[in-house]
């Protein structure tokens, strides 16, 4: 996977902080995302990685700090500059996210259908072309109900790409899918990143899938970024964080307990009724 | 005074103030559907997809209801009118009460839980599924393309089928009437001929349905997007519509038949 890798940054996060009810969610994240890259952002459940996503695509506001998009911060924008920077942004969804009410080639037509007022026939061709991209030219008339989660996933990238964005998030892009169905979605990700000459973000907790396709890893812990390197940098380094989420190791410097009272004092306590 | 009399007291108080959050809260939502209101304006196809859908619900039901409705007032108005000897005024007595009360309430009723309940729980679902934030990714508000066109298409099927629901309801009353309890049936029209004022009858029930239309849609899209986004949320989402809508719609019918009894 030797390409010219461009070091100019699309989206850069400078000091993040984030609340959600008290409970800091980031506290000083730095990242930064080249053009034209793969990036995958790791962690366990609940590091927040869902959350930066969103606050990438402006639907949530930093306590602190900012988050930058093409040089300009997401959240100072006005909504009609953020509408059309989102325009630009593909997401795909952890659960696709398709709309139920309308089949396969209605939701990928969507966007446009919304955005633009292009002919029918200009529609079908296009919707044609990325629904031939993930392979699912022929089920063009199926509705989401009656799509397996792979499916679904890839008409959600179809859809995620169909206005040819500048980069496209992928939120968990690899969770809960059969083992062919994900080595779909890993292939689709890196080709169409380099066809479309887009950028990519991927938030995940797979190891393998992840390092096969990123360019470079960040991987979060404690509000902030714990550690970052190229997929090899990062099967090579000593740092027990690192090990033992690349290694998936139970217990470690990610705690395997729940923050707890002392067992002992905790069995012979009595819950106040 | 008991510690439980001191309990029942501060919980009637915090229900209070919990409902008077609620409608802050729908009122702020409201302001922030009007501007969308207009965009889903010139969208007329969206709203006509959703007439489309909450109507054809909400038809069958009227009718059959409507029928039944009519046949009873037949009934029990025959009954009582007899014993005066004033039966030939049985057709004004069905069409008044259907126009200016049963027509609205029972369809505004009806349609609460029929299709009330349906708009909040397909909007609530879209929430709890991430339809409505993949929308928002997709720069598409979903206030003018989901939810405007679903509060319009609520608001002008409630009168239109208020006005079946009476249509019928009159239909049927005049069957019975003139099969069954053997009225001529002249009578039985020019009495409402010349009994039922437009201006005052049937404009006073059409303010009523437009105002019912309009709080009920308003009930079930605001719960629907105001719903926890998990299935709990919004079954318990679906319920409060069909309440609260019931609630509303007998509440203001005493209010509008209050002032409209007066002459304003």
């Amino acid at each position: 996977m030797d390409r010219p890798k461009s070091t100019e940054p699309l989206v850069t996060v400078r000091d993040l902080a984030f609340y959600r009810d008290e409970r800091p969610i980031f506290q000083g994240l730095n990242l930064t995302v080249a053009k034209g890259s793969v990036t995958a952002i790791m962690g366990g459940s609940g590091t927040g990685k869902t959350t930066l996503l969103s606050l990438i695509g402006g639907r949530l506001v930093p306590a602190r700090g900012a988050v930058t998009v093409e040089g300009a911060v997401v959240s100072s924008l006005p909504r009609k500059a953020l509408f059309a920077l989102r325009r630009r942004m593909g997401m795909l969804f952890q659960s696709s996210a398709l709309l139920t009410d309308l089949d396969v080639y209605e939701n990928v037509a969507f966007p446009i259908r919304e955005h633009t007022r292009l002919p029918e026939a200009l529609i079908r061709d296009l919707v044609l072309m990325k629904l031939e991209l993930v392979g699912l030219r022929g089920a063009r008339r199926l509705f989401p109900s009656e799509l397996s989660g792979g499916m679904s996933r890839r008409v959600g990238l179809a859809r995620a790409i169909v206005l040819d964005p500048m980069m496209v998030m992928y939120d968990e892009p690899f969770a809960g899918l059969d083992p062919i169905s994900m080595g779909v979605i890993v292939k689709l990700i890196r080709e169409l990143n380099d066809a479309l000459g887009m950028t990519s973000i991927i938030v995940t907790h797979d190891v393998a899938e992840a390092s096969s396709i990123a360019d470079y890893i960040y991987l979060l812990g404690d509000g902030h970024v714990i550690a970052e390197g190229t997929p090899a940098d990062m099967h090579n380094t000593d740092a027990p964080e690192v090990r033992q989420f690349i290694g998936g190791l139970p217990d470690g410097p990610v705690a395997f307990h729940y923050p707890a009272p002392r067992y002992l004092d905790d069995l012979l306590a009595r819950e106040p009724s | 005074m008991t510690a439980g009399a001191a309990d029942m007291i501060g919980g009637l108080g915090r229900r209070v103030i919990e409902g008077v959050r609620r409608l802050g809260h729908a009122t702020l939502f409201m302001a922030r559907l009007m501007p969308a209101l207009g965009v889903a304006l010139r969208r007329g196809r969206l709203i006509v997809q959703q007439l489309y859908m909450t109507g054809v619900l909400t038809f069958v039901i009227v009718v059959v209801s409507g029928a039944f409705v009519g046949m009873i007032l037949a009934l029990q108005g025959y009954n009582t009118l007899v014993r005066y000897d004033a039966q030939s005024s049985l057709g004004l007595l069905v069409a008044l009460s259907l126009v200016r009360e049963l027509g609205p309430v029972l369809t505004a009723l009806l349609f609460a839980g029929r299709a009330g309940s349906a708009l909040t729980a397909e909007i609530g679902l879209m929430k709890a599924t991430e339809q409505l934030d993949g929308m928002e990714m997709m720069a598409v508000d979903p206030l003018p393309r989901v939810v405007a066109p679903r509060f319009w298409a609520g608001w002008i099927a409630v009168p239109l089928l208020a006005m079946t629901f009476s249509a019928i309801g009159i239909i049927a009353a005049y069957i019975v009437a003139v099969s069954d309890l053997g009225l001529d049936g002249g009578v039985f029209w020019s009495q409402m001929q010349s009994g039922v004022s437009v201006t005052n009858d049937i404009m006073g029930g059409l303010v009523k349905s437009v105002v019912f239309g309009f709080v009920v849609s308003w009930i079930a899209v605001f719960e629907g997007y105001d719903a926890k986004p998990t299935s709990e949320g919004v079954s318990l989402a679906t319920t409060r519509t069909v309440v609260s809508s019931s609630l509303a719609i007998l509440g203001l019918d005493f209010i509008m038949t209050a002032f409209m009894l007066r002459g304003l």
